[in-house]
């Protein structure tokens, strides 16, 4: 098996837009990477991506499923005023971090453009001082306005592309880190699997629209029935900006966190602590108090219920175009999930306790 | 789509009037079981509902799903919902001086917090979420509303460490309040929704009824209605009743005027609710209950329409659609350390309940 | 259509008291389907059966309810204090007419004394006032629903009715199934309930079905009055085709399907981004293992206020494009 470069999948991965809803360009990035490491590919309804193990146990096998949401957040068009567009937010769209943006509008081709801040003397009285509002924010492609119409129409999309930055101590800044970190991490797993024998199917399934729902995790947890479901998101790393939060932030380098809480299911929880321990695999144990805000919740309600976990990437500055997160974390992440699978007994369920 | 069972007969039992079983009552209010850790609370169910029912299970949310098979042939199913959970905290944080730092599980306002005393992890350690001293507190503060994220929980720990190692991070906490009979009344915490559950394995025990019925204790109810909405997927029933309790605020107006938004009123009976927030109630069950209220000289009172929500939003959803309704037992200053209610009310809930199980027909459901 | 529209419109049937506008609908297509069904929540579903063998399961919906107003209380004089169902402005409640269940007629007025004289009234400083003397002639209880009353204007091009949200709906399905004649698909046409409180209906009738792709038909807003919103659809453009609203993404390979069957055919189109509204596609998205989606919409004006208006041509082009879009194949 050639050595794997995670730094270039991970490069490889957030080059392609893939905004919730229209997450085309990442699934063909993402089947090309999985393909290779599992029997079968396939893309339901809604756009997920399926990628399945065959374990070695005696059918019917169990599945384990790892879900990790291959959407992420951007702008749409809503209207063309003279040379420039407006636009709304798809996801969660921090407006403070928007002026200046390098972005890309996807119209009849790509055109690359900039977020533009208006003059204060042409805003809206109230608020002046303030973080200008998305609505009030242009994008220009410097294209003037016949141009522009004869390119672009209301709903095309518009994605951030600020070139990704590696930082020293293993260390990237990049957009889309959310949640591409975690499909990373999904890669390292299923590549671990080679060489590892695992009763279990194990199911990676690279979920849409995560960002507005979630919409799409539920809906393959309902058709792929699991008895066990993984999310595999990121959460919020540590640093000046979040001192006030202590509790609801993680160290980027001191590996990935496991969710504690009603979302996840604590038997769960604790065998992914044992797999941890195993593997020497440092870990943190994040309190989710109400919902994980992740897939897990609407893969836990599916059905007639399915036990839960998730797993966090500690990234810092979530949901900029600057989101920060450490590679050794995306590999510890991957191989605790292998490690987790690989340890997966045929009769675990029947020792699987709520209690 | 699961599929359904034979209906069976069951022995037919002597009737027994249907009575409330306060010692369990208690047992029941005064466990901890926030959303998410209803462990304790399943034990007591459990063991009470076993030598009721054919057959019990727990599922993966932990949801306690019971079946008491019907006194008749080709009976329809119907679902019977109480939540076992309650609103309460969760430890996250530990200040260096032992002090626990905690975030709100479901639905309690920060102006309950302050000055109570609380029971931490499974082990129920006592402690207390205190309070500046208000001889050193300026005008304004003294008016100021403390947010939960600036209280504590002391539990008398000595450091960060120690605090650690007794309330690990994760564990919940809830108010430590005993459970109290008093004259007409019951007080005590988590009455939402211990009642629904104590009157739900009273109704277990006073059947079998011409029904198919399906008890669900379900959990996470004060997250989201988690629980119900898989449970009434597995069960797929032809009709859904939510039990739960639901606000009193038959206070006075200070200005004087009538309170013309009370929600429901103690000692008018069970509430039914035609809608909430997030359920319209089938018509035909609200009829089939107001129906029987009259004929059994019931009293009972129709929740007034507004906000708030019981399992049945999560029920009605369930598969291709389920009727549903919700019967809630009047209490005053529910998610808080000790509500109230009057033993009265809760009589009635569970001779309505009782009274609309025994007097079930196919013709109910109607079209 | 103008009197079907007229009937349907000026019925009866706020959320959850569907059945006088489903009954009607019933009478309309009885025998225009293969059958006819009502589900447990009230949805109202007709089926026409798949006649060639490469066609797929479609669902379409529109809603049966309309938004209105429940009594919270009746005070003892006889005045009824009242909740919102669904989406109600107060703005446009003031000395409008409601109608109850049981045809009872109502003004909504207005506490003339308030706590902010300088404020929006809200709906709890209102009242419904039915003529009643005092609490015990009073024949209204708590829980009782009323819908607003208003007859339906036709002025030619552009039509003003309460309730085209979304009865304009119903109509353009009733229609689509009249006329159709031929297709390879089998198509189930859901005359959906309680969309308004929350697209509750149209989720179960979609896990009911489990349908291969499914389309709503609603209504949507228009940015083309005074200072009105910044949005790009208009009356007279022709059906808007969504892009995505507050609730769902519509999928793109239903969108552009959809654009392509309008362009065959010659008709007009807009392109719909909505904030601030959704509909019964958002639920039936949901469904099951997923159902890709999408929302054909009728521009209309003054959305939830007695007095809706829309242009009689881009319903009568959403009728042509449904029929384009269901008598050809579907290849997603």
């Amino acid at each position: 098996m050639t050595a794997f470069d995670l730094l270039a999948h991970l490069k490889t991965l957030c080059a392609v837009p893939g905004l919730s809803g229209y997450e085309g360009p990442a699934r063909v990035v993402i089947e090309a990477a999985w393909a290779p490491l599992v029997s079968a590919v396939r893309t339901d309804p809604l756009g997920s991506l399926w990628a399945r193990r065959a374990g070695h146990g005696p059918a019917p096998r169990p599945t384990l499923l790892l879900a990790a949401h291959m959407d992420a957040i951007g702008l749409m068009v809503t209207r063309q005023e003279g040379d420039f567009l407006r636009v709304t937010n798809l996801g969660g769209i921090d407006a403070r971090v928007l002026p200046g943006q390098l972005v890309t509008v996807h119209g009849r081709q790509d055109l690359p453009a900039v977020v533009g801040q208006p003059p204060a003397h042409l805003l809206p009285l109230a608020g002046r001082e303030q973080v200008t509002p998305l609505p009030e924010l242009v994008v220009d492609t410097g294209l003037p306005a016949e141009r522009l119409r004869a390119l672009v129409q209301v709903g095309d999309l518009v994605s951030f592309t600020q070139p990704p930055i590696e930082l020293p101590n293993g260390l990237l800044a990049a957009h889309s880190l959310d949640n591409r970190a975690s499909v990373a991490a999904v890669t390292v797993c299923l590549r671990e699997l080679q060489t590892r024998a695992h009763a279990w199917d194990v199911l990676a399934v690279a979920t849409v629209q995560e960002e507005i729902g979630p919409r799409g995790a539920g809906q393959a947890a309902f058709a792929a029935a699991p008895a066990l479901a993984v999310a595999v998101d990121v959460t919020f790393g540590r640093d000046a900006n979040t001192r006030d939060a202590a509790h609801k932030s993680f160290a980027l380098g001191g590996g990935p966190t496991l969710g504690l809480g009603p979302n996840i299911h604590p038997g769960l929880h604790a065998a992914f602590k044992a797999a941890a321990a195993r593997a020497e695999i440092p870990f943190e144990v994040e309190a989710m108090w109400e919902h994980s805000g992740t897939d897990a919740v609407a893969m836990q309600v599916a059905r007639e219920g399915i036990p839960t976990m998730t797993i966090g990437l500690p990234l810092r500055n979530m949901h900029t175009p600057v989101e920060i997160v450490a590679l050794a974390d995306i590999t510890r992440a991957g191989r605790l999930l292998a490690e987790f699978a690989a340890g997966l007994e045929p009769d675990f369920m029947s020792r699987l306790s709520v209690d | 789509m699961p599929t359904r069972p034979l209906t069976r007969r069951s022995k037919p039992a002597q009737a027994l009037p249907p009575a409330l079983d306060l010692e369990l009552l208690r047992a029941l209010s005064n466990a901890t079981a926030v959303s998410g850790d209803e462990g304790a609370v399943r034990r007591l169910v459990l063991e009470a509902v076993r030598p009721l029912v054919a057959e019990v299970k727990v599922d993966p949310l932990g949801n306690v799903l019971a079946v008491l098979p019907a006194a008749k042939r080709d009976a329809q199913r119907v679902l019977l919902a109480a939540h076992m959970d309650e609103v309460g905290l969760m430890v996250v944080d530990y200040d260096s001086d032992g002090a626990l730092r905690f975030e709100i599980v479901g639905g309690v306002s920060d102006r309950m917090l302050l000055g109570k005393p609380v029971l931490v992890g499974p082990k129920r350690l006592p402690g207390v979420i205190g309070a500046t001293p208000v001889h050193l507190l300026n005008a304004e503060r003294k008016a100021t509303v403390v947010k939960a994220a600036a209280m504590r929980i002391d539990i008398g720990a000595a450091n960060a460490e120690a605090a650690r190692r007794l309330a690990p991070l994760g564990e919940r906490a809830t108010f430590a309040t005993e459970f109290a009979v008093l004259d007409g009344a019951l007080r005590g915490k988590a009455l939402d929704d211990r009642l629904g559950c104590a009157l739900l394995i009273a109704l277990l025990r006073a059947g079998p009824y011409p029904v198919e019925l399906h008890a669900a204790f379900t959990v996470q109810e004060e997250v989201g209605l988690r629980g119900a909405r898989v449970a009434g997927y597995a069960v797929a029933p032809d009709a859904a009743f939510a039990l739960d309790c639901t606000p009193a605020l038959d206070l006075p107006d200070s200005r004087g005027r009538e309170n013309t938004q009370y929600n429901t009123r103690l000692s008018a009976g069970p509430a039914i609710y035609v809608s909430d927030g997030r359920t319209i109630a089938d018509r035909r069950l609200v009829t089939h209950l107001t129906r029987t209220a009259t004929a059994s000289g019931l009293p009972y009172q129709i929740r007034q329409p507004g906000g708030g929500a019981t399992d049945a939003a999560a029920l009605q959803r369930a598969g291709a659609g389920v009727p549903v309704v919700s019967v809630s037992v009047p209490g005053r200053y529910l998610h808080g350390p000790a509500a109230l209610v009057r033993t009265a009310d809760v009589e009635n809930t569970l001779r309505l309940l009782h009274a609309a199980l025994t007097g079930w027909t196919p013709k109910v459901l109607k079209p | 259509m103008k009197a079907l529209l007229k009937t349907l419109c000026e019925a009866y049937g706020p959320s959850g008291s569907e059945g006088p506008v489903r009954e009607l609908v019933r009478a309309e297509i009885r025998k225009l389907a293969d059958y006819v069904t009502v589900d447990p929540l009230g949805n109202l579903i007709a089926v026409v059966k798949k006649q060639g063998k490469s066609g797929k399961k479609v669902m379409l919906a529109a809603h049966l309810d309309e938004i209105g107003l429940v009594v919270t209380h009746v005070d003892a004089q006889g005045f009824a204090r009242v909740q919102a169902s669904g989406g109600v402005s107060p703005l446009t409640c003031v000395g409008s007419r409601v109608r109850f269940a049981n045809g009872r007629v109502g003004v909504v007025g207005l506490d003339a004394r308030r706590d902010d004289m300088g404020k929006i009234p809200a709906l709890s400083e209102m009242f419904v006032d039915v003529g009643a003397a005092d609490r015990a002639s009073n024949p209204l209880q708590v829980g009782d629903v009323a819908g607003f009353t208003r007859p339906l204007e036709d002025l030619g091009q552009r039509l003003i009715a309460k309730s085209l949200d979304d009865r304009v709906g119903v109509a353009i399905l009733i229609e689509t199934l009249r006329a159709l004649k031929r297709t390879p698909h089998e198509v189930a046409f859901v005359f959906s309930v309680q969309e308004e409180i929350g697209t509750r209906g149209a989720g179960v009738a979609a896990f009911g079905l489990d349908s291969e792709l499914g389309l709503a038909v609603d209504v949507t807003r228009t940015g083309d009055t005074p200072n009105g919103l910044k949005m790009e659809v208009a009356l007279g453009g022709g059906p808007a085709i969504k892009v995505r609203d507050s609730g769902m993404l519509a999928d793109p390979r239903i969108k552009d399907l959809l654009l392509l069957r309008a362009r065959e055919a010659k008709l007009p189109t807009q392109l719909e981004v909505l904030e601030g509204g959704t509909t019964d596609a958002a639920a039936m998205q949901l469904a099951r293992g997923g159902l890709p989606v999408g929302c054909v919409s009728i521009p209309t004006r003054y959305i939830h206020t007695p007095s809706e208006m829309v242009d009689y041509g881009d319903v009568q082009q959403c009728v042509t494009l449904l029929l384009e879009f269901l008598q050809k194949p579907i290849e997603l």
